[in-house]
C-alpha cells in the first residue's frame, strides 16, 4: 500500500468481503471454513479487526448470528462454505425470515465455470435459499461484489428486516476488481420501504383510540425491530392513553411486565386476562405484529367487535390473516411518535375504569396457576427461581422450542427489549443455545441463559464445544422431563395420549457432557436445592449445563384448543381430564 | 365447529374466487422470474397465464403479465407479497384499472382435405387470422386477441382437424395516454 500508485481499492474479491464487513461496523462473524471460502478466511487470518467465531456446525452459525442480532439490533453476519455449508444454513436464514432477523450470510461457491456442472460441494445455493431470504444474490464479476455486499447490508437492515445471502464463487473471491466503500448516494431503485405512516389514517387511530371503551394494545417483535425510541413511545403512549397492553411472543420486553397495564402474553398459551380483553375489546392498536395463527386462534371468532389499527411497515401483513379497519404502513417508532403527537394536542385519556375492573376479574381467575411440589421441581417453579434469582441482573435469556419455551414466556419477566432471544414463527428446536453463543460474544460480561428442554438442546449441543473455546460463559438451563414435551401434551390431549415416538429412553448424562466439553454440570433433583444450584450457576464463570429434573408429565396451561377462539380458553384449573376431553372433542372424535 | 386434531385452527373460505391480470415490472436480472414464479409456488398461488419479456433494454426492465384467480384476500396478498420483492418496481392490477387492453397471440395448425379447407380458412377470416404456413393438407394460422377470442377459435378448429396450438400467455396495457 505505499506503493502510490497502487489504487487502494484495488483488491481481490476475498478482500473486498472483509473490508465491507470492516465498513459496516461488523466486528464479530460465525462461520466454518471450507474449500470454497479458503480466500476470504485468509484474508479474515491477516488482520485484526473482524473477529471470527468458528462454530461447530453451520447452523449454529446462523442462529448463533441472530442471537447476536436480536441482542443488539445490528445485523448479524454468517460466513459458510459451498454445498453442505449453505444447506446447513437454511434452518437458520428460514428462521430469521419468519421472525424479522436481520442477518448477512456471505456462502462460498464452486468456481463460475464449474457452476452447473455438478462439482464437489456444488449446490444451487441461491435457488435452495431463495425462499428463505429476504434477497440473494449470485456475484459473477469481482466488480459488482462491493456493490452487492452494500445492497446486502441495506437490504437485511431496512424495511422489515430478514435474511440475505451472497454467493460469492472461489474465483471471484481471487481475482481483483476495484472496491468502493458504501456510499449514501447508492439508493436502490426498487426497494423503497415506506416509513413514514398517512397521516389521514393516524387521524383516523387517533380518533378510534380517543373514542374507546374497551381498548387494548396488541404490541409485537416489530416494535423491538424499530429501535429503542419505538419502545419508548410504545411505553408512552400506554402512560398518555392508560390503555392495558399485551404482547406477542416476539415482543415480550417492549412493555415491561411489572408495568401496571401489563395483561401477559396473549395467543395460545397467553393469559386468559390477555386474550379475554382482545376477544371483548372496542378498539385494538396491533403495533408490528402480524395476527399470526398462534395469535389469533379461530379466525373468524377472533375479536369480533372490535375495529382493528394495524401499524406494519410490511404491507403484505396487512389484511393477510384479518381484516383490519385502520391499515397504516411505515415503521412503528415513526407512526407511534404521530400517534402520540396528534392524541396529545386533540384526544383526552378515555375514561375506561369499567373496562380495567372486567379485566381484574380476568386476571383474579390466576391463569398461570400451578400447583408447587415438595417433592419434585415443577418446570414453572424452575422458570420463576431462574428469574427471582436473576432480576435486576444484566440477563438476556434465549430458548429452544417447546413447553420450556412457553414457560419461560409465562414466567419469566421482560423489563427490557433486545433481552428475549426465541424461534417464534419458524420455532426450530435447537435455536437457544448457538443463539446464546452469539448473544455471549455481543455481552462478554452479560450473563446469558438458554432456557432449554432435554430434547431441543441435543439439536445444537456441539455449541458446547464453542462456547468452551471462546471462553463464553453461557448458562444452558435445561427443564429436563425426558419427553418432548409440548409434543407429549398435543398426543395426550389430541391422540388419545398415545404417545407415539415423544420419549427419550436414552438421555446423555448432562453433567459429564458438560465435563467432557470442558464446561460445568451441574444436576438437581429436589425443590429444596434449586436456589442454590442456580446460585451456583450464575456464580461459576464458564460454560454450564444445569440439568434440572422437573415434573415429566407437566402440561403447559392456559391453553387455546385449536379450531377455538380466545375466549374459549382451557385454564390449569379447569384441565382435569373430563374437561380437557370436553375442550378437545372436536379432535377426540376423529383420533 | 368439528376439525381434525391438529396444530392448526383449519378453515373454511367460501368467497368466490376472481380472475385478475397483473403488471409486474422488474429489474431484468438473472434469477428474477424464478423469484416470481417461486413466490406463486411457495404460497399456494394459481398462474394461469405468464408472459415475460425485456420491455426497456437500456433500464434493465422486464414487463410479467400474470393472470392469476383466488378470493379478493387471496389477490391483494398477490399483490402484496409481488410488490416486497426486492427486483419489482411495480406491480398493477389491470383488471381493477377497469381502463386496460389484453392479447395473446396464437398459432393454431389444422389438417384436413377438401371442405374442411375451405371452411377453416373462412372461419380464419372471419376471426383475423392470418395464414403463415400452408401445405396441401394443413394450414398454420396466426390469431391475435383476447384469450376468450382464441379459446373460441381454437374450438371451431377442433372438428376440422386441429393438430396442436402454441399460446404465448396474455400481455396487457392501459388504455390513455398514461404509463404504468
Amino acid at each position: 500500500m505505499s506503493d502510490k500508485s497502487h489504487d487502494p481499492n484495488q483488491m481481490t474479491g476475498a478482500a473486498m468481503i472483509v473490508r465491507a464487513l470492516i465498513d459496516h461496523g461488523v466486528t464479530d462473524i460465525f462461520g466454518y471454513p471450507g474449500g470454497a471460502v479458503l480466500p476470504i478466511y485468509d484474508e479474515i487470518f491477516q488482520q485484526s479487526q473482524v473477529q471470527h467465531i468458528l462454530v461447530r456446525h453451520e447452523q449454529g452459525a446462523g442462529h448463533a448470528a441472530e442471537g447476536y442480532a436480536r441482542s443488539t439490533g445490528k445485523p448479524g453476519v454468517a460466513l459458510v462454505t459451498s454445498g453442505p455449508g449453505a444447506t446447513n444454513m437454511v434452518t437458520p436464514l428460514t428462521d430469521a425470515l419468519m421472525d424479522s432477523i436481520p442477518l448477512v450470510c456471505i456462502s462460498g461457491q464452486v468456481p463460475t465455470h464449474l457452476i452447473g456442472n455438478d462439482a464437489f460441494q456444488e449446490c444451487d445455493t441461491v435457488g435452495i435459499t431463495r425462499p428463505c431470504t429476504k434477497h440473494n444474490w449470485l456475484v459473477r464479476d469481482v466488480n459488482d461484489l462491493a456493490k452487492v455486499l452494500h445492497e446486502a447490508f441495506y437490504v437485511a437492515t431496512t424495511g422489515r428486516p430478514g435474511p440475505v445471502l451472497v454467493d460469492v464463487p472461489k474465483d471471484v473471491q481471487f481475482a481483483t476488481g476495484t472496491y468502493h466503500p458504501p456510499r449514501k448516494s447508492d439508493v436502490h431503485r426498487s426497494y423503497a420501504p415506506r416509513v413514514k405512516g398517512d397521516a389521514t389514517q393516524i387521524r383516523k387511530a387517533v380518533s378510534l383510540l380517543a373514542g374507546a371503551k374497551r381498548p387494548v394494545i396488541y404490541s409485537g417483535g416489530g416494535v423491538i425491530n424499530s429501535g429503542p425510541e419505538a419502545t419508548k413511545l410504545l411505553r408512552e403512549l400506554v402512560e398518555v392513553t392508560g390503555f392495558p397492553i399485551t404482547s406477542t411472543l416476539m415482543g415480550l420486553g417492549a412493555y415491561p411486565a411489572s408495568g401496571k397495564n401489563w395483561l401477559g402474553m396473549l395467543g395460545m398459551h397467553g393469559t386468559y386476562e390477555a386474550n379475554m380483553t382482545m376477544h371483548d375489546c372496542d378498539v385494538m392498536l396491533c403495533v408490528g405484529a402480524r395476527f399470526d395463527d398462534r395469535i389469533t386462534g379461530r379466525v373468524d371468532a377472533f375479536s369480533p367487535h372490535s375495529k382493528k389499527i394495524h401499524i406494519d411497515i410490511d404491507p403484505s401483513s396487512i389484511n393477510k390473516n384479518i381484516r383490519v379497519d385502520v391499515p397504516i404502513i411505515g415503521d412503528c417508532g415513526n407512526i407511534l411518535g404521530d400517534i402520540l403527537q396528534v392524541f396529545k394536542a386533540e384526544a383526552k385519556k378515555p375514561d375506561i375504569k369499567t373496562w380495567w375492573q372486567q379485566i381484574a376479574q380476568w386476571r383474579a381467575r390466576n391463569s398461570l396457576y400451578y400447583k408447587k411440589s415438595n417433592d419434585v421441581i415443577l418446570p414453572q417453579h424452575a422458570i420463576q427461581s431462574l428469574f427471582e434469582a436473576t432480576r435486576g441482573r444484566d440477563t438476556y435469556i434465549t430458548t429452544e422450542v417447546g413447553q420450556h419455551q412457553m414457560w419461560a414466556a409465562q414466567f419469566y419477566g421482560f423489563e427490557e427489549p433486545h433481552r428475549w432471544m426465541t424461534s417464534g414463527g419458524l420455532g426450530t428446536m435447537g435455536y437457544g443455545l448457538p443463539a446464546a453463543v452469539g448473544v455471549q460474544v455481543a455481552h462478554p460480561d452479560s450473563l446469558v441463559i438458554d432456557i432449554a428442554g432435554d430434547a431441543s438442546v441435543q439439536m445444537t449441543i456441539q455449541e458446547m464445544s464453542t462456547a468452551v473455546q471462546y471462553e463464553l460463559p453461557i448458562k444452558i438451563f435445561i427443564l429436563n422431563n425426558q419427553y418432548m414435551g409440548m409434543v407429549r401434551q398435543w398426543q395426550q390431549l389430541l391422540h388419545g395420549n398415545r404417545l407415539s415416538h415423544s420419549y427419550s429412553e436414552a438421555l446423555p448424562d448432562f453433567v459429564k457432557l458438560a465435563e467432557a466439553y470442558g464446561g460445568v454440570g451441574l444436576q438437581v433433583h429436589k425443590p429444596s436445592d434449586l436456589d442454590g444450584a442456580i446460585q451456583e450457576m450464575i456464580s461459576v464463570k464458564r460454560p454450564v449445563l444445569f440439568d434440572c429434573r422437573v415434573a415429566a408429565l407437566e402440561n403447559c396451561f392456559p391453553m387455546i384448543p385449536s379450531g377455538k377462539a380466545h375466549n374459549e380458553m382451557l385454564l390449569p384449573e379447569q384441565a382435569n381430564d373430563e374437561a380437557t376431553a370436553k375442550a378437545f372433542a372436536g379432535g377426540k372424535a376423529l383420533v | 365447529m368439528n376439525q381434525p386434531a391438529s396444530a392448526y385452527f383449519i378453515e373454511d373460505r367460501h368467497d368466490p374466487n376472481e380472475t385478475h391480470t397483473l403488471a409486474v415490472l422488474v429489474q431484468n436480472e438473472p434469477g428474477v422470474l424464478a423469484r416470481v414464479i417461486g413466490l406463486f409456488s411457495g404460497r399456494g398461488y394459481n398462474i394461469e397465464s405468464l408472459t415475460v419479456s425485456e420491455t426497456e433494454a437500456q433500464k434493465h426492465l422486464s414487463r410479467i403479465t400474470i393472470v392469476t384467480t383466488g378470493t379478493p384476500m387471496v389477490i391483494q396478498q398477490i399483490k402484496h407479497q409481488l410488490d416486497r420483492m426486492i427486483p419489482v418496481y411495480q406491480v398493477v392490477d389491470m383488471t381493477q384499472t377497469k381502463r386496460s387492453i389484453e392479447r395473446e397471440l396464437a398459432m393454431v395448425k389444422v389438417r384436413g382435405q377438401g371442405e374442411h379447407r375451405v371452411e377453416a380458412l373462412r372461419l380464419a377470416d372471419a376471426f383475423r387470422a392470418r395464414v403463415i404456413d400452408a401445405t396441401t393438407e394443413s394450414f398454420v394460422f396466426e390469431i391475435t386477441g383476447n384469450t376468450d377470442k382464441i379459446n373460441q377459435f381454437i374450438d371451431l378448429m377442433r372438428p376440422i382437424g386441429l393438430v396442436e396450438v402454441s399460446r404465448t400467455g396474455v400481455a396487457a396495457i392501459g388504455r390513455g395516454p398514461e404509463g404504468m
